[in-house]
């Protein structure tokens, strides 16, 4: 170490201004301003190191990065909700500009014209996606909107169980457990080949595609709902949408997403931007925040957060979500990507992800000790039924510089759910099939 | 000007602010994508296909101006200063920009398996170390992904820690009247019957009303340390006693960690959960409303409660992912929110112990000055030395509410201060510098406060129309709510 004086590079008080300041104040020094907490537990030491400067402090975070084994480096085939999707070079830049980057929840909307738009964007771009009438400026995630539109089911039903087919996402499915158990909630799973609702349930919860990657027949879903005054809430993949019909089709009442899957960097889990979409009819029923459009005192148009009287800061405990901060800047993420994709982008994104994904799922097929054991028509992500337990075979993938897919062995005897997209080229395919070939060996 | 008096092309705010829909025109692609390489596959039932996708067809370059002209209508930290109360709008330091989105952690998948993400893993097994040395408490979940996420999941495991006691029919939790919305949205959403209890004529929390409080039922009480008034609370350490002697447990809201980096542990003073938001205290970006991390710190009894997952460093020294025992269960879909986690360890690894200790004092000695400079201006409504942030009262001049004086303040180039809150304190203006302003920006900031005051005794209506130069003036927000237009709609024909 060399010993210079640890000086930070965000503080701009030299000791000269904090002596003047000080004397404005009053106080003989900087210690003194913090007489109100009680001696005893004043400056109690902190064990954290020593400061680290900016080269030493990116060696370290890259010798951190460089010990994952990542998909910029090898072929991927995990999915499972989070998914590998091209994202045109113009996104990053645009996003990150200090100027969106940097600014606070739009609380004074005459200076933040550009969230505010910038979310306006984003509700039309995935209302019209989900095709549903209206969306809020987004969740925290995928999972927690779902959770969230349970919650709202139940509130506009004024009934407190719901159904959740056991198609849908397991982490999902917990993060709903957590959320409507403290309202005393019941949540109970169903079988999407004979749903059975209960009385009194609010809401049938499904996946389309469901976990498995299979389509199921959201219809009957959104009928049989209907027919026992229940609401059909979906959680769909927003890549999808671009190809199959959409949620707003069927008739859903709530229809929810992973916005991840818009170009959003995988990033180990986070952050993402969780879609929710409804019927106008439910509005002031939405979670979360939500940008309107308005005109300003000279009648230009401008966008405010509306619909306020739902949140925290007013409502506080009888409030419809306790949302504040949420996922803006991953929003806009997301309204940028969909502008450049546009009408005829994101279908092609969603062609090649099928074309590619039954390529391989073909390919698997036909190795001896592979099989594929759903039959209905996927979307980008399949079952393989392994000739090995599946923790052997990723195994075996990553020692051929694979990524290999989910363990879904507690669902399908030696399962392995496998995810394909536009970003895995034909080599990378070929590649999986040699070294699931050489692992059944 | 034009010789014809008409207003020039560039100001036509209609044609720049069109939306991507309106800029569509059949024919124009934003993006080139790739033919598949692989062997054509048949296409599925066209009954179960999408008929018609209503997206925009707009150009790259399109984007690229849209989008940066719409970020050039916004205040931001890296613009402006931005002194709002109790979201220490520091400065977002460029190099956690740089780490994050190392392709080493940016491309890394939540369910890949443990020994695949040895690093991020040990990245979060590092962070969680250092978020226990500064709460002083002994058990972190990093997986609540937004502050008020970190009090749902904080008050659910103090829940699931009371019924573990037999003590689960507790429903009363306390907050103060000063609190945060959300802690009230939070502890419903949990499942609890919220007590407003007030703060007594120091500011301090009314501890008689505590004691009134402190029956069988208590589940605990939600509170904020340093308060929204912007002053340590000189009676928590009694509040503390009381309620676990009824009880009940305590809960810190750390939205104010600022204030208390290495000059005092929550965990030491009887709190038994502590949520931090990483995008106030550890300088993650904001982002316009998020994306936010609410990692909570817990005592020994709440941590095989935590959400997960949690990081663990095994006997071998290798690194795993793991559900407590008894978790209160997951609060979002994959890991947390990792790309603000790992920005906060690059904040914390760049300015270790030393750096901690002047953020907190540098954002303590910024706020003082600004009460000693203000306090001519406008009703204080606690006279005694603040933490991270003031709250004053602007009810001392006809002209210049809270609402005038913040609008006022925006044509200044400042942002304005949270206004009209906390509730107890009326015409609120609550003034948050942070560390990272210079004392020359909080001279021009009292300057402008000055002028405006003076504008204001000048001219009792002129604040009322404020702001003028703003990319707009005042919107309806009546009108917005009354006829929501929450999307763009086709015009009718």
């Amino acid at each position: 170490m060399s010993g210079a004086p640890f000086t930070s590079p965000f503080i701009p008080n030299t000791g000269d201004d904090r002596a003047a300041m000080l004397a404005a104040v009053g106080a003989a020094s900087v210690e003194d301003l913090f007489a109100d907490i009680p001696e005893a537990f004043r400056h109690p030491g902190l064990g954290l190191p020593a400061p680290t400067p900016e080269m030493g402090l990116r060696a370290e975070m890259e010798a951190l990065a460089q010990r994952n084994f990542h998909a910029g480096e090898h072929p991927i085939f995990l999915g499972a909700g989070v998914y590998r999707h091209f994202c045109p070079a113009v996104v990053a830049p645009l996003v990150t500009r200090g100027e969106f980057l940097t600014s606070y929840t739009p609380y004074q909307p005459e200076v933040s014209q550009g969230t505010l738009q910038g979310t306006f964007e984003f509700q039309t771009l995935t209302a019209q996606l989900f095709g549903m009438e209206v969306s809020n400026a987004g969740m925290y995630d995928g999972a927690t909107s779902l959770a969230e539109a349970v919650l709202m089911a139940c509130r506009v039903t004024k009934r407190a169980r719901a159904a959740v087919l056991d198609t849908v996402n397991p982490n999902y499915l917990a993060v709903i457990r957590a959320y409507a158990q403290p309202h005393g909630i019941e949540v109970y799973e169903t079988d999407p080949a004979a749903p059975q609702l209960l009385p009194e349930t609010a809401c049938l919860v499904s996946q389309y595609p469901n976990f498995f990657g299979c389509f199921e027949d959201s219809q009957a879903f959104a009928d049989l709902a209907h027919e026992q005054g229940a609401l059909c809430v979906m959680s769909c993949d927003p890549t999808a949408l671009a190809l199959f019909r959409p949620p707003g089709d069927f008739g859903a009442d709530i229809a929810t997403g992973e916005g991840q899957a818009l170009g959003v960097p995988p990033s180990f889990g986070g952050p993402y931007v969780g879609i929710f979409t409804c019927r106008q009819e439910h509005v002031r029923q939405l979670p979360g925040r939500i940008a309107g459009r308005t005109v300003d005192a000279e009648g230009r148009v401008g966008y405010v957060l509306t619909l306020q009287p739902r949140e925290q800061h007013i409502r506080r405990e009888r409030a419809t979500s306790n949302i504040c901060t949420s996922t803006a800047l991953v929003a806009l993420w997301a309204a940028v990507y969909l502008a450049l994709m546009g009408k005829h982008g994101l279908r092609r994104v969603a062609e090649l992800c099928w074309q590619k994904s039954h390529y391989a799922a073909s390919r698997i097929a036909d190795l001896p000790g592979y099989s594929l054991p759903l039959t209905g028509t996927f979307f980008q992500e399949f079952v393989v039924s392994c000739p090995a337990p599946p923790s052997e075979i990723g195994a075996a993938l990553e020692r051929a510089g694979i990524i290999g897919g989910l363990d879904v062995s507690d669902r399908f005897p030696n399962g392995m759910l496998l995810c394909v997209t536009e970003t895995n080229t034909r080599a990378e395919i070929d590649r999986l099939v040699d070294a699931l070939a050489e692992a059944a060996r | 000007m034009t010789p014809d008096g008409a207003p020039p092309l560039r100001e036509a705010a209609h044609n720049r602010r069109r939306l991507l829909m309106e800029r569509s025109r059949p024919g124009r692609e934003g993006v080139t994508l790739p033919a598949s390489d692989a062997p054509p596959q048949p296409m599925p039932d066209a009954a179960m296909l999408r008929d018609g996708l209503e997206l925009p067809e707009v150009t790259e370059g399109e984007v690229v101006r849209y989008f940066t002209h719409l970020s050039q209508l916004n205040f931001s930290v890296d613009t402006n200063f931005y002194p709002l109360g109790s979201c220490t709008m520091k400065y977002n330091p460029k190099v956690n920009e740089a780490v994050a989105a190392l392709p080493g952690f940016a491309l890394a998948h939540p369910a890949q398996p443990e020994r695949q993400v040895q690093g991020a893993l040990e990245a979060l097994f590092r962070l969680q170390t250092f978020l226990q040395e500064v709460s002083g408490l002994p058990a972190v979940s990093l997986a609540p992904l937004a502050g008020a996420q970190g009090e749902l999941a904080g008050v659910l495991t103090l829940r699931a820690a009371l019924e573990a006691r037999g003590e689960g029919r507790r429903r009363k939790m306390l907050i103060p009247d000063t609190a945060h919305g959300t802690n009230p949205a939070s502890a419903a959403m949990a499942g609890f019957q919220v007590v407003h209890v007030p703060s007594d004529s120091g500011g301090d929390i009314d501890l008689g009303a505590v004691r009134a409080e402190a029956d069988g039922d208590i589940a605990g009480v939600m509170f904020t340390q340093p308060t929204t008034l912007g002053l340590f609370d000189r009676n928590a350490l009694e509040m503390c006693r009381v309620v676990h002697e009824a009880g009940g447990l305590v809960y810190a809201d750390g939205a104010n960690m600022n204030a208390l980096l290495g000059r005092a542990k929550l965990g030491q003073m009887g709190f038994d959960v502590v949520h931090m938001n990483l995008h106030k205290t550890f300088s993650t970006p904001h982002g316009g409303g998020g994306p936010g991390a609410g990692p909570i710190c817990v005592s020994a009894e709440l941590a095989p409660f935590l959400p997960g997952p949690v990081a663990v460093r095994r006997d071998d020294g290798s690194y795993g992912s793991e559900t407590p025992a008894r978790s209160i269960g997951r609060v979002g879909g994959a890991q947390g929110n990792f790309g603000v986690l790992i920005r906060a360890l690059s904040y914390i690894t760049l300015l270790g112990a030393d750096g901690m200790l002047d953020v907190s004092g540098n954002a303590v000695l910024n706020a003082n000055y600004l009460l000693a400079k203000l306090r001519p201006l406008y009703d204080l409504p606690f006279d005694r030395p603040v933490m991270h942030e003031v709250v004053f009262s602007a009810r001392k001049r006809p002209g210049a509410t809270a609402l005038d004086v913040s609008k006022r303040l925006l044509d200044h180039g400042f942002h304005a201060p949270t206004m009209y809150f906390p509730l107890v304190v009326p015409e609120a203006l609550m003034i948050e510098p942070t560390e990272t302003e210079s004392k020359e920006t909080l001279d021009a900031f009292v300057e402008a406060l000055h002028r405006i005051d003076a504008e204001a005794a000048a001219d009792e209506s002129f604040l009322h129309g404020a702001p003028y130069d703003a990319p707009v003036s005042r919107l309806d927000e009546a009108r917005a709510a009354r006829r929501p237009e929450l999307r763009w709609r086709e015009p009718e024909a």
